[in-house]
């Protein structure tokens, strides 16, 4: 394996490297992340995955919707019914022991759902306190999360992810690429038996640490499951001691995808390294000596160096501009979760007690209530039947459930709003203005998060509109997204209510009530494909703001030049906004109006 | 069998272990809140504690744990034992209960007892994990995703020390005293205030920035994760003496003295931080007082005050969104203006 990390590596090698340290210790390593269309190519990794794996194992598939019962365990109606005494069911969690748990469309998780599959995790056992049960049953499982996520707000549930050692990107790997295993299942069994005697040196761990240090990577979890993957790398080779090669391997699998800065400056120097063995990547190394954001403790450890290199050199393009726009990248998501509240709809929210009722489509049964309505009958309900049919009592159930024993779960769950700010932050008021909207997000979520409602803030000028701020409850990240806000530049409003469109309509979808606040004079001058010129941009601005306006979300228009102006009455009209004209709109006064107008 | 990973042997993170300790000592303190990143060990050291805590004398039979010295506190079932007549009782370890987050409501609060109900006919109150964490801990890692009809539920025990269950016609009190543990990520979410109101201490952590730390973490991590019983009887030692000194701290406790000075010096660090309430004050002191006694001092110093008033006040000042300056900044300069530096 280690003749493989000696070449430049193509996705679909690195996924197949990652495929076999995954099948060697699936428990130890956490999981993959798999951002990756539905296609020919995910279905080959799994399969391939599949065959690495030993064939008793389990591989189980998560869907989106997996209900806490079959998600954790809960009460087995049919088997209750018939011993007349509660019997447990395993969940899949549980069932999924030793092996693989496959979980589907893992970027619109519920944070709930993720947090419960991290908790089971962390605690190799699922701690089952549900429907009238109490128990606690071991399990270790890897999990294979199918990221099919488009969006940059869609992700993975970071209390998942951050338990996953391996975050693949198939995105790039054509059909063609698909190659079969480089390991057989028997090499991997092999390496499995091996593991527990493999040693880590402490250079590896110093190693691994730094190298996680240099990139920006906050989390103790990552340079620990870094560690587990280079141990299975060298069960994997036969070796009893992780080699350097190892470390520059999990470096590459496990720190690389995380990072959120870049080590040192951006050099091309082709100096090459000192040439051991096999050092990975040679030809392509840049020179790691730069200090300005080095830990003094990096510069004389050649192999830190070596791992840090590995790890930079599979950086994504793209990844220096990502990382530019701040610790947003990192941080951008808490949010995918509350994918599908639509369909859960009546399954969610707070309870509100149980009704007597029939068993219709959409009604959920509450099987505690019903038998504990039916509990009391019991012993009337027998004599009665055996009174009826001495015969046919015997054969007849343990536990007699009449129509009137049925008890309905009826729920209650209140939409949330999401308050969507568009700012313009275009000429020479951008700052204030700017100013003013996020004083204005902060306010609203310190005093929302009793009604848990969430806030979002786009901002618009130059040639586009920019999402500063995905839709959040938590103060602490708008405070950070929004820390530093640029101005300046033209007004593209038509790209802007696109942006607030696209938001909405993703919030819509999430089954939340999308509130947009536009802050704008409303003279645009940048139309929708970029070109300045006045008459063009407000056509388009227009247009745009109908069809806002025919997606039914509510609006409003805080105008905020120093006089009334027409422009933005105008635009009020074609997005049938509220209007209001607040010249000094400060923070106060914008985010009680906000909250007047969303009641 | 999951083994846990001995308190001891955590890497730094010294402000969460000594707010978990001294609440340890005295559990009046009201609990602790853990915010930090991912990766940082909260729910290692939570579960750490409850290996690490002294077992402590219980009714036996008592499905509330009832501790036999003290009848003020006892459950309906011991209520019943007559005059004079001592409980039995034997030693039990603190029971920590984990509240998982996929928790129903029944198995919280209890419910009718299902299997008896069935069979025989009965009702019966199956106690639920109120019932269990009396006199110990409840433990709610994401506290903060957290379902809203548990939090209320959670809020109104948690001031009360009494669970009230009024449902499928049982009427159950029982007494459900537990010091509240909560972790989570901020990120993830606010907490309501009313629940943070609850926690007496508030612990903000972070990953260790120095790399020597962070390799002794993942060192000790890997190591107990390879053979976690070798692991354990390694720190067995260590978690030993640390459960004495909890041991000689609650002995203490009662004759720690808190002279005028350090509550005057309490007063003044509350007003200048504009906090709410008196609960910031009480905590305050009965923080310092439990780390007097952590300690093996007699008398509360300026010293323990300075020490326990982060994690006592932080979370209680007046939210001011628009002021960038973090609580920890503004404890901090209030510390320092009243100590000097």
């Amino acid at each position: 394996m280690t003749e493989s990390a000696a070449l430049e590596l193509t996705p679909w090698e690195l996924a197949s490297i990652a495929a076999g340290l995954f099948a060697v210790d699936p428990a130890g390593c956490g999981g993959v992340a798999l951002k990756a269309h539905a296609g020919p190519v995910r279905d080959r990794w799994l399969e391939l995955l599949r065959g690495l794996l030993p064939a008793s194992a389990p591989m189980r598939r998560l869907p989106l919707h997996i209900a806490d019962g079959r998600l954790l365990g809960g009460l087995d109606l049919a088997a209750t019914l018939k011993a007349g005494r509660p019997i447990a069911e395993r969940g899949l969690l549980a069932e999924s022991d030793g092996g693989v748990v496959v979980a589907a469309m893992a970027e619109r998780l519920t944070p709930a759902t993720a947090g419960r599959m991290a908790a089971v995790m962390d605690a190799h056992e699922v701690r089952l306190e549900r429907d009238g049960l109490g128990m606690r049953l071991p399990t270790r499982f890897g999990v294979v999360a199918l990221d099919e996520g488009v969006a940059e707000e869609e992700q993975v549930p970071h209390v998942l992810s951050d338990r996953l050692a391996f975050h693949l990107d198939l995105i790039p790997v054509s059909t063609r690429e698909v190659a079969p295993s480089l390991w057989t299942a028997d090499e991997v069994l092999a390496a499995r038996q091996r593991l527990a005697s493999v040693e880590a040196g402490d250079e590896i761990l110093e190693a691994l640490c730094g190298a996680a240090v240099s990139l920006g990577i906050a989390s103790l979890r990552v340079p620990f499951l870094a560690l587990r993957v280079a141990r299975a790398a060298a069960a994997l080779d036969g070796r009893d001691t992780i080699s350097q090669e190892d470390a520059t391997l999990a470096a590459r699998l496990v720190l690389a995808p995380r990072a959120t800065m870049l080590p040192a400056a951006e050099e091309e120097n082709e100096e090459p390294q000192e040439q051991e063995p096999p050092p990975p990547e040679d030809q392509q190394q840049e020179e790691p000596s730069e200090e300005e954001h080095q830990d003094p403790a990096d510069m004389d450890k050649p192999l830190e160096d070596r791992v840090l290199e590995a790890a930079k050199a599979s950086l994504p393009a793209g990844l220096l501009a990502q990382l530019k726009m701040g610790a947003g990248s990192r941080s951008r998501s808490s949010t995918p979760g509350k994918a599908g509240a639509l369909q859960q709809g009546n399954r969610r929210g707070r309870p509100v007690g149980t009704r007597r009722g029939e068993l219709r489509a959409g009604a959920r049964l509450n099987v505690i209530e019903t038998l504990r309505a039916a509990a009391p009958w019991q012993p009337l309900r027998r004599a009665h039947a055996l009174a009826e049919d001495p015969e046919g009592s015997r054969r007849g159930p343990r536990v007699h459930v009449r129509r009137d024993d049925f008890r309905i779960t009826r729920f209650k769950q209140r939409t949330e709003t999401t308050t969507i700010f568009a700012v313009d932050a275009s000429g020479s008021a951008a700052l204030h203005r700017l100013a003013e909207a996020k004083g204005a997000v902060e306010l609203l979520l310190a005093d929302c998060y009793v009604r848990r409602d969430s806030v979002g803030m786009i901002a618009f000028r130059g040639q586009g509109a920019e999402l500063l701020l995905p839709p959040t409850r938590s103060l602490v990240r708008a405070k950070r997204s929004l820390a530093a806000l640029p101005g300046g530049g033209g007004t593209p409003l038509a790209a802007a209510i696109d942006a607030v469109r696209e938001l909405a309509e993703s919030v819509q979808r999430r089954g939340d009530s999308p509130v947009a606040v536009f802050l704008t004079d409303g003279r645009a001058n940048i139309a929708r494909d970029g070109a300045t010129g006045r008459a063009k941009a407000t056509e388009d601005a227009l247009a745009a703001a109908r069809e806002l306006a025919g997606q039914g979300v509510k609006t409003i228009l805080v105008d905020t030049s120093p006089r009334p102006q027409r422009s933005a009455q105008e635009l009020a009209r074609a997005l049938d906004a509220q209007y209001l004209p607040l010249p000094h709109a400060d923070a106060a006064s914008l985010s009680s109006a906000v909250q007047t107008a969303t009641g | 069998m999951a083994f846990t990973f001995p308190f001891s042997a955590i890497v730094a993170q010294d402000e969460m272990k000594l707010a978990l300790l001294i609440s340890a000592i005295d559990q009046s303190i009201g609990g602790v809140l853990v915010f930090g990143d991912r990766g940082t060990g909260k729910s290692t050291t939570v579960r750490a504690l409850a290996a690490l805590l002294p077992p402590m004398e219980a009714v036996e039979k008592c499905p509330y744990g009832c501790a036999p010295d003290q009848p003020a506190g006892l459950c309906p079932s011991c209520q019943h034992l007559g005059e004079g007549e001592t409980p039995k009782s034997h030693k039990v370890p603190v029971p920590v209960v984990d509240m998982p987050l996929g928790v129903t409501e029944d198995r919280v609060v209890g419910a009718l007892d299902l299997e008896r109900a069935l069979t025989q006919g009965e009702k019966a109150f199956e106690p639920g994990l109120l019932a269990r964490a009396h006199r110990g801990f409840l433990y709610i890692d994401e506290v903060n995703l957290l379902e809203d009809h548990l939090v209320d539920l959670l809020l109104d025990v948690a001031a009360s020390g009494e669970n009230v269950v009024e449902r499928e016609g049982l009427s159950v009190r029982h007494p459900a005293k537990f010091v509240l543990i909560g972790s989570g990520n901020p990120e993830e979410g606010e907490l309501r205030p009313q629940l943070l109101d609850r926690f007496g201490l508030s612990v903000e952590i972070s990953t260790p920035e120095d790399l020597k730390t962070r390799v002794e973490v993942v060192r000790r991590r890997d190591e107990f994760e390879k053979d976690p019983e070798a692991f354990i009887a390694r720190w067995q030692e260590h978690d030993v003496a640390l459960r004495d000194k909890i041991l000689a701290g609650r002995d203490l406790l009662p004759d720690v003295v808190v002279p005028d000075a350090a509550l005057e010096r309490a007063a003044q660090l509350c007003l200048s931080l504009g906090t709410d309430g008196l609960r910031g004050e009480l905590t305050l002191i009965r923080a310092a007082r439990a780390l007097a006694a952590f300690d093996g001092d007699r008398e509360v110093s300026d010293e323990h005050l300075k020490r326990v008033a982060p994690p006592a006040l932080r979370h209680r000042l007046r939210r001011n969104p628009l002021d960038d300056a973090g609580s920890n900044v503004r404890v901090g300069r209030a510390i320092e203006e009243l100590f000097g530096a």
